[in-house]
């Protein structure tokens, strides 16, 4: 594949999996959290956690997919991130887990203090990525001090930057405002859940709008500093803020559809944004920008490369096709009866769509 | 003890973990997937109350298998930079292949499945547990092709520059030989797992007659399966001991305790060796038997560790080439003694299954054997978890088998505590997670299968969304 320049190519095919796994399990974790604050009583939290029961693992697959896509592609960038930040991993990891089996187990059974635990798994296991994922992404763009060949010398206190901070802050309140927008779609209109949604997303909005403002002009003036902004279009950047202000004005039109859309696009922008400014780098050491980990230096061969992106090319659209396929199957809004009803049980409904099905081959034999 | 050590102990624990429920998931699909054919098919109760049970209890399971799994996926990057940096050529693309083709695949329909009930046609709904199966299939396939590169490098050239193992033939890491016999041997394990879970779930309720029309379905089902699976993988396994005597000659001289070179060597039942002497003080063998298991011949040669390590300190320099012989020995006699008492249960049921009274309670012998089988469910997850401590062990001082040793590929920016801290962390949490999983499945077992739904009823006006109330 001569004809494109593989690492580039690479480079924002890592992008796109990361902006897919933002976008998706943004509102995922948002719903997550706010089930914390949202919720009036058990059956609040089982619709809201209805509304993502059949799509959030397929979600958190983007960045399972992600990892292996930048072990494939950038081994050293692989190698140094994930040994560079050990301890912010090893606790997204743990609220990974505790928080996918939660969806699973907490149904399980009646009892209250049996759903309080699981119920405290998926507020923390939702709100600690979501917080984390920010400053780890802040962090490959500010720098974090990595010496040659990519070995990390600095301690914990080194990624928590002023800077990593604020990153953190701005993707845990753009998840959450993405969360109350994706259950005021998904929850029974004009429900109590979804009128919480829509009341906490006007002012929720004004704060996502001045954090996202205040981190990106902050990556702007820190790329500005050192001389180098990576490839940057203005737009981007300019296009994430107007989104992030677009969002709380949508909401007080209660044009619920549109701000949903305007969070979607927020964050994909702000991810977006990162990554060109980052770009040809993948990590920045903060020590000396000639241990920087950039595409050239991380690349794996041509041939892993071709193999991958034909793999990308013909994979990729099928995934995207029969994900969208899930959301279109599961597009309905979610009320209380819908989870209460406990006469009408799924195999009940099977039962009588066989029995029709069958009546009407009948009809068809005779 | 230091980050090396730590890394080890924590590499082993989670992938031990993350191992029993992955041949689970693995075995129980197809069984779930199969019920739940059968109850379109045919709309028999029976059926649809078994793909509910086992549905169930799959879940669960599979819950605990994708969240592990996330863990071993970082954990690559956390612990052994050093190693994904050198394999990430070759490495990455399997791991990358398996999130493209495989997890999107088994989690996303997975969903549907769950949820489903009300939305798709019937037969669409069944082809989405299919997908997922095939899913779990196609996982394996690839975590083992990458596994298979690290028990025998193929398809590569090291990097002059950086000294970095470099892509040269991806077809062939797909088709390692070595890969052909492991991933066979892993998907019949895992079938012979999901087989005796249902097996012993079954054996549990029909030794007490509950619920016998519905449990004896799934004990013939899964006793067919048993069988396939369990003399499946115990052919597959001779064949790999084949490869290995070529491939890996010091794990097969290690698995056996032979520290001589030996032409018509004995196959080894129980030994006590000294591994300082370098020799056994007690060993008792069948003659001939590793001879005809290594070789198919009675008098074939079978290298001793003695002379391996000679011919790999020449090769590789002054160091110790050898694993840890007791680990090596014993793994292999628990795997293939729990095997072998898996074939023994699983052809007495194809037995009984055929004579028509695998429920008869009355019978001496089947009594027995239904009273055995709930206990027989430990069977497959001693083999699985001995099989591979054999696999990764047998391997040392390797990581890469002949290319990089474990040593070198710990992350060499991770102290100790930082290991320390996050061994505790998994340990504690994936210990929890043990009692609540196995509790939830000792629940659902008593708990049974839903009860059956009289009368069909034809009322569409009636339908509500109640399955998207699945959690």
């Amino acid at each position: 594949m001569e004809w494109v320049n593989l690492q580039t190519l690479w480079f924002a095919l890592i992008a796109v999996l990361f902006i897919g796994y933002f976008v998706l399990e943004g509102f995922d974790f948002g719903v997550g959290i706010l089930s914390r604050f949202l919720a009036s009583d058990d059956t609040d939290r089982r619709v809201m956690i209805n509304t993502i029961g059949p799509v959030w693992d397929g979600n958190e697959v983007w960045i399972i997919t992600a990892g292996g896509a930048m072990f494939a592609a950038f081994p050293l960038w692989y190698a140094t991130v994930f040994s560079s930040f050990y301890l912010p991993l090893f606790l997204i990891l743990l609220a990974l887990i505790v928080r996918g089996v939660s969806f699973e187990f907490r149904g399980k059974r009646s009892d209250d203090r049996w759903r309080w635990w699981w119920d405290q798994a998926i507020f923390w296991g939702s709100l600690l990525p979501a917080l984390l994922w920010g400053v780890a992404l802040a962090n490959f763009v500010q720098g974090i001090p990595i010496a040659d060949n990519g070995l990390y010398v600095g301690t914990l206190w080194d990624l928590l930057s002023p800077y990593a901070l604020l990153g953190g802050v701005a993707s845990l309140s753009m998840f959450t405002l993405h969360g109350a927008m994706y259950l005021a779609l998904k929850t029974e209109e004009g429900g109590v859940i979804a009128e919480r949604a829509h009341a906490l997303a006007l002012w929720l909005g004004l704060v996502v709008a001045a954090g996202v403002i205040a981190f990106l002009g902050w990556t702007y003036l820190n790329a500005l500093a050192v001389g180098d902004t990576g490839v940057v279009p203005g737009i981007i950047p300019v296009s994430a803020m107007l989104a992030a202000v677009a969002a709380p004005i949508l909401v007080r039109e209660r044009l619920h559809g549109w701000a949903f859309a305007a969070t979607t696009a927020m964050i994909a922008l702000v991810v977006l944004t990162l990554f060109l400014n980052l770009y040809p780098r993948l990590l920045v050491s903060s020590i000396d920008p000639a241990f920087d980990i950039t595409v050239s230096n991380a690349r794996a061969s041509d041939l892993t490369l071709t193999i991958m992106t034909w793999a990308a090319i013909v994979f990729l659209p099928i995934v995207l096709a029969y994900q969208s396929w899930t959301y279109w199957v599961f597009r309905h809004r979610i009320s209380r009866a819908s989870v209460e009803a406990p006469s009408d049980t799924p195999m009940q409904v099977l039962e009588r769509r066989l029995a029709r099905h069958r009546a009407r081959g009948q009809e068809r034999d005779t | 003890m230091d980050a090396l050590e730590l890394a080890r102990i924590q590499f082993g624990t989670t992938t031990v973990y993350h191992f029993f429920f992955v041949p689970l998931s693995i075995g129980l699909a197809p069984l779930v997937a199969i019920f739940h054919t059968q109850y379109v098919r045919t709309g028999e109760e029976r059926y649809r109350r078994l793909a509910k049970f086992w549905g169930k209890i799959f879940l669960v399971v599979f819950a605990m298998g994708v969240v592990t799994g996330i863990v071993q996926e970082f954990q690559f990057g956390m612990n052994w930079s050093a190693y994904s940096w050198f394999v990430g050529d070759i490495f990455g693309a399997p791991l990358a292949l398996e999130g493209l083709l495989a997890f999107f695949l088994e989690s996303t329909f997975l969903g549907l499945w769950i949820f489903g009930w009300d939305r798709l046609h019937p037969k669409l709904h069944v082809a989405t547990i299919w997908l997922v199966v095939l899913g779990t299939h196609v996982s394996a396939y690839f975590i083992l092709a990458a596994n298979s590169w690290m028990q025998h490098p193929v398809g590569y050239t090291i990097d002059r520059i950086t000294g970095q193992a470099r892509l040269d033939d991806f077809v062939a890491v797909l088709t390692n030989p070595y890969l052909v016999g492991q991933f066979s041997h892993t998907i019949l394990a895992s079938w012979a797992t999901g087989a005796f879970l249902v097996l012993g779930i079954s054996g549990y309720y029909l030794f007490r007659q509950r619920e016998v029309e519905v449990f004896r379905s799934s004990a013939r089902t899964a006793v067919a399966l048993a069988v396939l699976a369990s003399i499946g993988v115990a052919f597959v396994g001779h064949e790999q001991a084949q490869h290995l005597t070529d491939a890996q000659p010091m794990k097969i001289a290690a698995a056996e305790a032979l520290w001589e070179t030996e032409a018509g060597a004995p196959l080894s039942l129980f030994a006590i060796g000294d591994v300082q002497d370098r020799r056994n003080i007690v060993d008792i063998g069948l003659p001939r038997g590793l001879a005809i298991l290594a070789t198919n011949t009675l008098d074939g040669e079978v290298q001793g560790i003695n002379d391996l390590q000679a011919a790999y300190a020449e090769e590789y320099g002054e160091a110790s080439y050898i694993p840890v012989v007791g680990v090596t020995y014993w793994s292999f006699r628990i795997m293939v003694g729990a095997g072998l008492a898996m074939i023994a249960l699983s052809l007495f049921g194809l037995v009984t299954s055929l004579r028509g009274h695998i429920a008869d309670h009355d019978r001496r012998f089947n009594r027995w054997w239904l009273w055995l089988l709930p206990w027989a469910i430990a069977l497959p997850f001693l083999a699985n978890t001995a099989g591979w401590i054999l696999t990764e062990m047998g391997r040392q001082p390797w990581v890469v088998y002949g290319l990089l040793r474990t040593e070198d590929g710990v992350s060499g920016a991770v102290g100790t505590g930082y290991v320390a801290t996050s061994l505790l962390g998994f340990t504690a949490i994936y210990g929890v997670l043990m009692v609540v999983t196995i509790g939830l499945i000792v629940r659902q077992v008593r708990t049974g299968p839903p009860e059956p739904v009289e009368g069909e009823e034809l009322d569409d006006d009636h339908r509500t969304f109640a399955p998207l109330g699945a959690y």
